[in-house]
C-alpha cells in the first residue's frame, strides 16, 4: 500500500468519528442543556423571544433535522452566535486562535528541548540520582493543576523576583507586529523588530512552560522507557563492541529508535495542550481561546463554550491523522 | 522463599501479612508505602474533619479578613475571615468523594460495556467501541467542560462530566481483559452448562479482570481530582462557598499578589493528593500488572 493510499483510508476512517463527535456536540448543546432557545437568547429573554428563536433556528424540528442544519452550518463555517457581544463565533475565534497556537508550539518546543534531554540523562543514569530526580519531576508534574503551577510561578516570577512580566503578549508600550501568521514571535523577526521579539518572547515564557509542565513530564518518562529498551536490543552490544564511543552508541543508534513511541507521545500531547491552555491563558491573561472560552463560562455564553469544544476537538482529531502519517513516513514497516 | 521459611515455618506462628501476600508484596515496596501513607492521611483528614479542623470552615469574621498565617490561623484567613486551614481539612472530604464517585460511575459502567463488548463481540462490541473511540477523540477537559456547561455548573454535574470523559478507559482495559477471558474454560464450562450471557459476564468476567481495573482506577482518581479541580477553578464545578479546592484557588487567585497564602495552600493539598494516589497506583500497577506499563508514564 502507497503512503497515499494509506493516508486516504485514513481520512476515510476519520469520517464516523467526526459524525461521531458532531453528534456528540449536538446531543450535548441540543438535548442536555435543557432549552436552545434558552441558550441561544440567554437566561433573561420573553417568551416571543424565545418563540421566535425557535422558529428561525428550525428548534420546532423534530431532532434528526435539528441535526443536519447544525451539520451544514458547520460546514459553512457557522458555529452559532455568541450571547455577549452577538457577533458569530468563528469571528471571535479566528481572532483567538492564533494566540493559543503560537502558545502551544512555544510549549511543545519546551517539550522538546527540556523533555528529550532529561529523557536521555535518566535513562543513561538509570537508578541513579539524576534517575531519581528526574522521576520525580516528573510525578511532581502529572500531579500539579495546571492553573495553580501558573498561579505559584506568577509568585516567583513576577511578584518576588521580579524578572518576567505576569500577563499579555507584548507590554503595552508596543504595538502589535503586522499581521502576516499572528504569532508575534514570528511577525516581530519579520518586521526585523528584535525589540519587540524579545518582549514577546519574555511574555511567552512563563506560560508556555506552565503549559509543557504535565506534558514534559510525560514525555520525560516514555523517552527514558523507550530508551531503555533499546540499550537493551542485541545491535547496540554489537556496537558497543566494536568500540564505538558511548556517545554515538546512546545519541546515534539508540535514540534513534527509541523515538516512535516518543513521536506518538508528542502528537498526542499537542492535542491535549490545546486543553491545557484552557486554564494557562486564564491564569496569564493570554488573549487565546483558552481564555475565551472561560470568560464565555462566566457568562454561560453557550454557543461560545460548544464552538470551542467542537474546534478542539476537531483539531485533536486531524492531529492523531498527522500523527499517523508521521509514524507510516518515519517507520515503513508501520501500515495499518 | 528462605525468608519465608524463616518467618512463617519454623516456630509454627503465622507470619502478618502472609508472605508472598499482596499486602506483603506491597509493604516491601517503597513508593507504594508512601502512595499509600499519603492516601490514607487524605481519608483519615476528609473522615476526621469536623474534630481535626481548628474552626467551622464557613463562619465568617470580618474582622478577622485576609490574616497571613499565624499560630491562630495556620494558613491564614480569605476575604470573609474564614479559616482556610479548616477549609482545607474539608476540603479533602469534597475531593474524597469526587475520586470515589468518579470511579464507581466510570468504573462501573465502563467495565460492564468493556466486559459485555469483549465477551459477546460481533455488531454490539463494535458499537460500544466506537462509541467510546467518539469520546476519547475530545481532549478530556474540553468536553468535560462543555458538558458542565450544558448540564449547568454544580459540583454533582461536574463529577457526571468528569466520570464520562473517564468511561473509555474502563471500557478498552475491560474489553481486553475479557477477550482473554471468553477463552478460558470455565467460561466455556459455564456456557456448556447454558448459563445466560449477562449471568457469565457479571459473576465469571468481570470479576476476573477486577484486579486490572483497581489497578486503573487508583491510577484515574488523581487525574479526576485535577479535571474536577480545574472546571472549579473555571467556575463551572463546585461553586463557592463549597470548600472545594480548586473553588478555594478560583476565588483566591484575585489575592495571589498581596495574599500569598490564600491559592497556595489549597493548591500544595491538591499536588499532595494527586501525588499519593499516582505513586500508590504505579506501584500497584509493578506489583500487579507488569502488563499496563506500556500505557502511561
Amino acid at each position: 500500500m502507497s503512503l497515499m493510499e494509506f493516508v486516504f483510508r485514513r481520512l476515510a476512517a476519520m469520517i464516523p468519528v467526526v459524525i461521531g463527535v458532531t453528534l456528540c456536540m449536538f446531543l450535548i448543546s441540543h438535548a442536555i442543556a435543557g432549552d436552545p432557545a434558552i441558550m441561544i437568547a440567554g437566561p433573561r429573554a420573553s417568551a416571543e423571544t424565545l418563540e421566535t428563536i425557535r422558529r428561525t433556528h428550525g428548534l420546532d424540528q423534530p431532532l434528526y433535522k435539528q441535526y443536519f442544519r447544525y451539520l451544514s452550518d458547520i460546514s459553512r463555517g457557522y458555529l452559532g452566535e455568541s450571547i455577549r457581544n452577538r457577533r458569530p463565533v468563528l469571528q471571535d475565534l479566528k481572532v483567538f486562535f492564533p494566540a493559543t497556537l503560537e502558545l502551544t508550539l512555544a510549549s511543545m518546543l519546551f517539550c522538546l528541548l527540556l523533555g528529550l534531554p532529561l529523557g536521555v540523562l535518566a535513562a543513561v543514569r538509570r537508578n541513579r540520582l539524576a534517575d531519581h530526580l528526574t522521576r520525580l519531576f516528573s510525578v511532581i508534574g502529572v500531579s500539579t493543576p495546571v492553573f495553580w503551577l501558573g498561579l505559584m510561578l506568577l509568585l516567583l516570577f513576577y511578584r518576588h523576583l521580579d524578572i518576567l512580566p505576569g500577563s499579555g503578549r507584548i507590554s503595552v508600550q508596543f504595538a502589535a507586529p503586522s499581521a502576516v501568521t499572528g504569532l508575534y514571535l514570528v511577525d516581530a523577526l519579520l518586521d526585523g523588530d528584535l525589540g519587540l521579539f524579545r518582549d514577546a518572547a519574555r511574555h511567552i515564557l512563563l506560560p508556555a512552560f506552565c503549559l509543557s509542565y504535565v506534558y514534559l513530564a510525560i514525555i520525560t518518562r516514555i523517552v527514558r522507557s523507550s530508551l531503555i529498551d533499546s540499550l537493551e536490543q542485541d545491535y547496540i552490544v554489537t556496537a558497543r563492541a566494536n568500540g564505538l564511543p558511548e556517545w554515538r552508541v546512546v545519541g546515534l543508534h539508540a535514540f534513534k529508535n527509541s523515538l516512535i513511541p516518543t513521536i506518538t507521545i508528542v502528537g498526542l500531547s499537542f492535542g491535549e495542550l490545546l486543553g491545557g491552555a484552557i486554564l494557562t491563558e486564564t491564569i496569564f491573561n493570554w488573549p487565546g481561546m483558552g481564555k475565551y472560552v472561560v470568560d464565555s463560562a462566566n457568562y454561560l455564553d453557550y454557543p461560545a463554550i460548544m464552538a470551542v469544544a467542537l474546534v478542539s476537538s476537531l483539531a485533536y482529531v486531524l492531529l492523531n491523522l498527522l500523527v499517523d502519517v508521521f509514524y507510516a513516513l518515519v517507520n515503513p514497516q508501520i501500515r495499518y | 522463599m528462605p525468608w519465608s521459611i524463616r518467618k512463617s515455618g519454623i516456630d509454627g506462628r503465622k507470619a502478618w501479612p502472609v508472605p508472598g501476600s499482596a499486602l506483603w508484596l506491597l509493604l516491601r515496596n517503597p513508593s507504594a508505602v508512601a502512595g499509600g501513607g499519603i492516601v490514607l492521611f487524605m481519608a483519615l483528614m476528609a473522615v476526621l474533619a469536623p474534630w481535626l479542623a481548628p474552626y467551622d470552615p464557613n463562619a465568617l469574621n470580618l474582622a478577622a479578613r485576609l490574616q497571613a498565617p499565624s499560630l491562630a490561623h495556620w494558613f491564614g484567613t480569605d476575604e470573609m475571615g474564614r479559616d482556610l486551614l479548616s477549609r482545607v481539612v474539608f476540603g479533602a472530604r469534597v475531593s474524597l468523594v469526587i475520586g470515589l464517585v468518579v470511579i464507581i460511575l466510570a468504573g462501573g459502567l465502563g467495565t460492564l460495556a468493556g466486559a459485555s463488548a469483549g465477551y459477546l463481540g460481533g455488531r454490539f462490541d463494535n458499537v460500544v467501541m466506537r462509541v467510546m473511540d467518539v469520546i476519547l477523540s475530545f481532549p478530556s477537559l474540553v468536553l468535560a467542560m462543555a458538558l458542565a456547561a450544558a448540564l449547568g455548573p454544580s459540583l454533582k454535574n461536574a463529577i457526571l462530566a468528569v466520570a464520562f470523559t473517564q468511561v473509555p478507559k474502563f471500557a478498552r482495559l475491560a474489553r481486553g481483559e475479557a477477550l482473554n477471558i471468553r477463552e478460558r474454560l470455565f467460561i466455556k464450562a459455564a456456557r456448556v452448562s447454558g448459563f445466560s450471557a449477562p449471568w457469565i459476564i457479571t459473576r465469571h468476567v468481570i470479576p476476573n479482570c477486577l484486579a486490572t481495573i483497581m489497578v486503573l482506577a487508583t491510577l484515574t482518581v488523581g487525574e479526576t481530582i485535577l479535571v474536577a479541580a480545574s472546571l472549579s477553578f473555571i467556575g463551572l464545578g463546585a461553586q463557592p462557598p463549597t470548600p472545594e479546592w480548586g473553588a478555594i484557588i478560583s476565588v483566591g487567585r484575585k489575592f495571589l499578589l498581596d495574599q500569598w497564602w490564600y491559592p497556595t495552600f489549597p493548591g500544595l493539598f491538591i499536588v499532595l493528593t494527586v501525588v499519593g494516589y499516582n505513586i500508590l497506583g504505579d506501584a500497584l500497577r509493578d506489583v500487579f500488572d507488569p502488563r499496563l506499563r506500556g500505557g502511561r508514564l
